[in-house]
């Protein structure tokens, strides 16, 4: 695999280490995930050893070295959330999905993650949906809710 | 071409241009564009009034406006109308064309988009009479529905970059050191550590080069007040770093922000680039010599790095782990350099103090704790929001002057400050005024500012088991203690909420906990029973109803409670049985139903259901 616009997503951070993160955050959303061979090639580009980039994709939670789904869910595990019953939230979509946090579907349509908290409690409990807020879930939402990104 | 501004005259001269070029009587719409208002359709609200001005031919009239976070997102999305200060909630798309043709042509209100007081039942017309904003001491939060965070010409007009021109220009380092320290201004992100002392001992430490950081990896599940600070107004957070970096002696510096605030990075990029244009930034600031440099770096989703050791260490492109501080960031921190790092809401306080001096600032707040604190107000309350109060409120005040009090007529149970540092206070310390050393006396916290509010129908063995599981995940796993300490604390209170507690386990909860807190490297094991060790102070009647009782009374864990279906209150009308998943409902139409135990798989979607609110928990 060759990322083909490496030198573009570097941009003007080059090895400039506290860019590290926010490059390799670019590349994820590039793919979707962060592939192997693309932290390869940003180690030889920067002249960065592979272990130090790797140390840095497994600590750092946001990222993923296995490709993920189509949609991505992300379910709030906020405080304000997780006592608006965030938990419930997450177990339904994670039965009517066969998939626990952190998995991909077999059919590669949804990633299940969850987040600490994403700032948006006033609305708890809050989903995140290929970048768009579902706020007052309920458990009984959920099918719905799923099914319109099945059909996309 | 922007021109460059060399002094405070300059600055003064263009603040009164950009004052000049707004009518203070023409008709202005302010809508709230935070996150929380985003995601109640903010954008298609701002899309519909800019398309419809035009259309009803106003655009010449109204001025429309996207603003930073106003702080009551229970309610968005806000659109409020200047010069009367009508406050609009819940706005849609489809009520633009009302709003415009009603209220700012024909001068009439919308009743139905006025608040409702939930307490009193009245409508309020007015932002300034609402309970929610009357209550509050906005000094902080206050410029933001004033402020379109894509414009830095908005923040010049309310007085902005004054406080930097006047530090830069006309005060010695020591006098701006001299002058936060005297205002008593302590770290808004957790510890309360005094401001001006760090920045003293930043200033004096040696070293061939200084940093300054803004913190704004706020990653206390529940808090937001730094996410809408950075994105609603970036630039008093901008200024402040500038003071400090001044004042430090630091060339270069760090704006630190969660991945999981888009906005917030873009906002503060783009701020960023704004100042640098006027001169705010880069060389020669102010015609002072002083020069300063501000990037921004983004983190990755680990709660670790609001610690500041592990927050540097990140910077340096490193996994975040902390080390032990023998020896203070202040001294040695980021690249082994003199290293002084605040936090968004501190930086945000420091232009005040050099514009309005110490002693002003001093007479808001409590003996320990001057100036106001931002709270993220949130969980079973009815105005969720983000509160500013003066340091010493007493909490019934926030809770329920501003609060409005807890939903659905339901009972306080406890009170949660400080993330997973903090504690649970229970309903019985209502009357506590919130300061720094109040909540530390009590065994909570201040942390950055996370209010959770929880009701009868909140388990607390559950939060503790809650914010253990959050730590276990976020522990980095370098010391032994933390590591090991809060696995082991969780695994007895998942075998207790499981319905297996058994005689021993709270004093055994207690003793790891205890010799967690004592021996962790850093402060996150340090403070990471607190959430268990005030549960058990506090709730201690919950935990021996779980292990002796096998009860969960707020009907929260699920191998405790069973779901029953009251006969009397059930009217038969088949809701719940069809939207089980399991098929665990059953029953004739128009008689009562029944759940079949062993079929129920506990999900609760039955009881959301049921409008006769006929199944319990229990």
């Amino acid at each position: 695999m060759q990322l083909e616009n490496l030198e573009n997503v570097i941009g003007e951070r080059g090895s400039d280490s506290s860019q590290l993160i926010g490059i390799l955050q670019d590349i994820q959303s590039e793919y979707n995930y962060l592939p192997l061979a693309a932290i390869m090639q940003l180690s030889e580009t920067l002249k960065v050893p592979f272990s130090r980039l790797y140390s840095i994709a497994t600590f750092f939670k946001a990222f993923s070295l296995e490709p993920r789904g189509k949609h991505i869910i992300t379910v709030c595990m906020g405080t304000a959330c997780h006592v608006r019953k965030s938990p419930r939230i997450v177990d339904e979509i994670s039965r009517s999905l066969g998939v626990k946090g952190g998995e991909t579907t077999p059919d590669r349509l949804f990633t299940l993650e969850t987040v600490n908290c994403l700032g948006t409690c006033a609305l708890g409990p809050v989903a995140v949906i290929d970048g768009k807020y579902y706020g007052n879930l309920t458990v009984r939402k959920v099918g719905a809710l799923l099914k319109k990104y099945e059909k996309e | 071409m922007t021109m460059r501004i060399e002094s405070i005259q300059d600055l003064e001269k263009l603040q009164k241009t950009i004052l000049a070029r707004t009518d203070p009587e023409k008709a202005r719409i302010r809508i709230c564009a935070g996150t929380g208002c985003r995601a109640c359709g903010a954008e298609e609200v701002i899309d519909a009034f800019n398309k419809e001005v035009v259309a009803q031919g106003l655009d010449a009239d109204v001025e429309i406006k996207a603003t930073g976070c106003h702080g009551f997102c229970e309610r968005g999305a806000l659109v409020v109308l200047y010069p009367e200060g009508i406050l609009y909630q819940m706005v849609k798309p489809e009520d633009v064309q009302e709003i415009l043709k009603k209220t700012i042509v024909d001068k009439e209100l919308i009743e139905r988009l006025l608040y409702v007081d939930p307490v009193t039942g009245e409508r309020i017309a007015y932002e300034k009479d609402i309970p929610f904003y009357k209550r509050q001491r906005r000094t902080i939060l206050g410029m933001n529905p004033s402020i379109d965070p894509e414009d830095i010409d908005d923040y010049i007009a309310l007085g902005g970059y004054l406080a930097a021109a006047k530090a830069l220009a006309e005060m010695t380092p020591e006098e701006v050191i001299a002058e936060v320290k005297e205002s008593g201004l302590r770290g808004r992100g957790g510890g309360g550590f005094p401001t001006g002392l760090k920045w003293e001992t930043c200033r004096n430490s040696p070293g061939d080069a200084r940093y300054v950081i803004c913190n704004a990896d706020e990653g206390d599940p529940g808090a937001y007040m730094d996410r809408s600070l950075l994105e609603g107004n970036p630039h008093s957070v901008l200024e402040g770093m500038i003071i400090g970096a001044y004042a430090i002696g630091a060339n270069e510096g760090y704006i630190y922000v969660r991945n999981e605030y888009p906005l917030a990075v873009e906002n503060a990029k783009k701020a960023i680039e704004q100042a640098t244009k006027y001169g705010f930034l880069g060389r020669d600031i102010f015609s002072s010599g002083f020069e300063l440099d501000v990037k921004i770096a983004r983190g990755g989703g680990a709660f670790i790095c609001g610690e500041s050791s592990a927050l540097m260490t990140s910077l340096e492109g490193k996994p975040g782990r902390p080390r032990a501080k023998y020896i203070h960031t202040v001294e040695r921190g980021l690249y082994d350099r003199p290293t002084n790092l605040n936090n968004v809401e501190t930086w945000a306080n420091v232009p005040l103090i050099i514009n309005k001096g110490a002693a002003s600032y001093r007479q808001t707040g409590t003996e320990g704790s001057k100036g106001t604190k931002i709270f993220s107000l949130v969980g079973k309350i009815n105005n969720t929001g983000l509160v500013e109060a003066p340091m010493g409120m007493p909490l019934r005040e926030i809770v329920y002057g501003i609060g409005g009090g807890v939903p659905s007529g339901k009972k306080l149970k406890a009170v949660q400050t400080g993330g997973p540092s903090g504690g649970c206070l229970p309903e019985s310390m209502i009357d506590l005024p919130v300061d720094f050393d109040q909540l530390t006396k009590v065994g909570a916290m201040m942390g950055s500012g996370g209010m959770i509010i929880m009701d009868e129908n909140t388990c607390m063995v559950d939060v503790a088991r809650y914010f253990l599981n959050f730590l276990k995940d976020e522990s980095c796993g370098k010391c032994l203690p933390c590591r090991e300490g809060i696995k082991r604390m969780l695994e007895i209170l998942n075998r207790i909420c499981e319905g297996k507690g058994e005689e021993g386990d709270v004093e055994l909860l207690k003793e790891i906990g205890h010799t967690v807190q004592e021996t962790s490297l850093c402060a996150l094991g340090g403070s990471a029973p607190n959430p268990l060790l005030t549960t058990l102070k506090y709730f201690g009647e919950e935990y021996v109803a779980h292990v002796r009782d096998k009860k969960c009374p707020a009907g929260i864990c699920k191998d405790l409670i069973i779901y029953t279906i009251r006969e009397e209150q059930c009217n038969g009308c088949g809701a719940c049985a069809k939207v089980c998943p399991n098929h665990a409902i059953s029953g004739e139409k128009k008689k009562p139903h029944r759940i079949e135990p062993a079929k129920c798989i506990k999900c609760g979607i039955c009881s959301e259901t049921c409008r006769q609110q006929a199944i319990a928990a229990a």
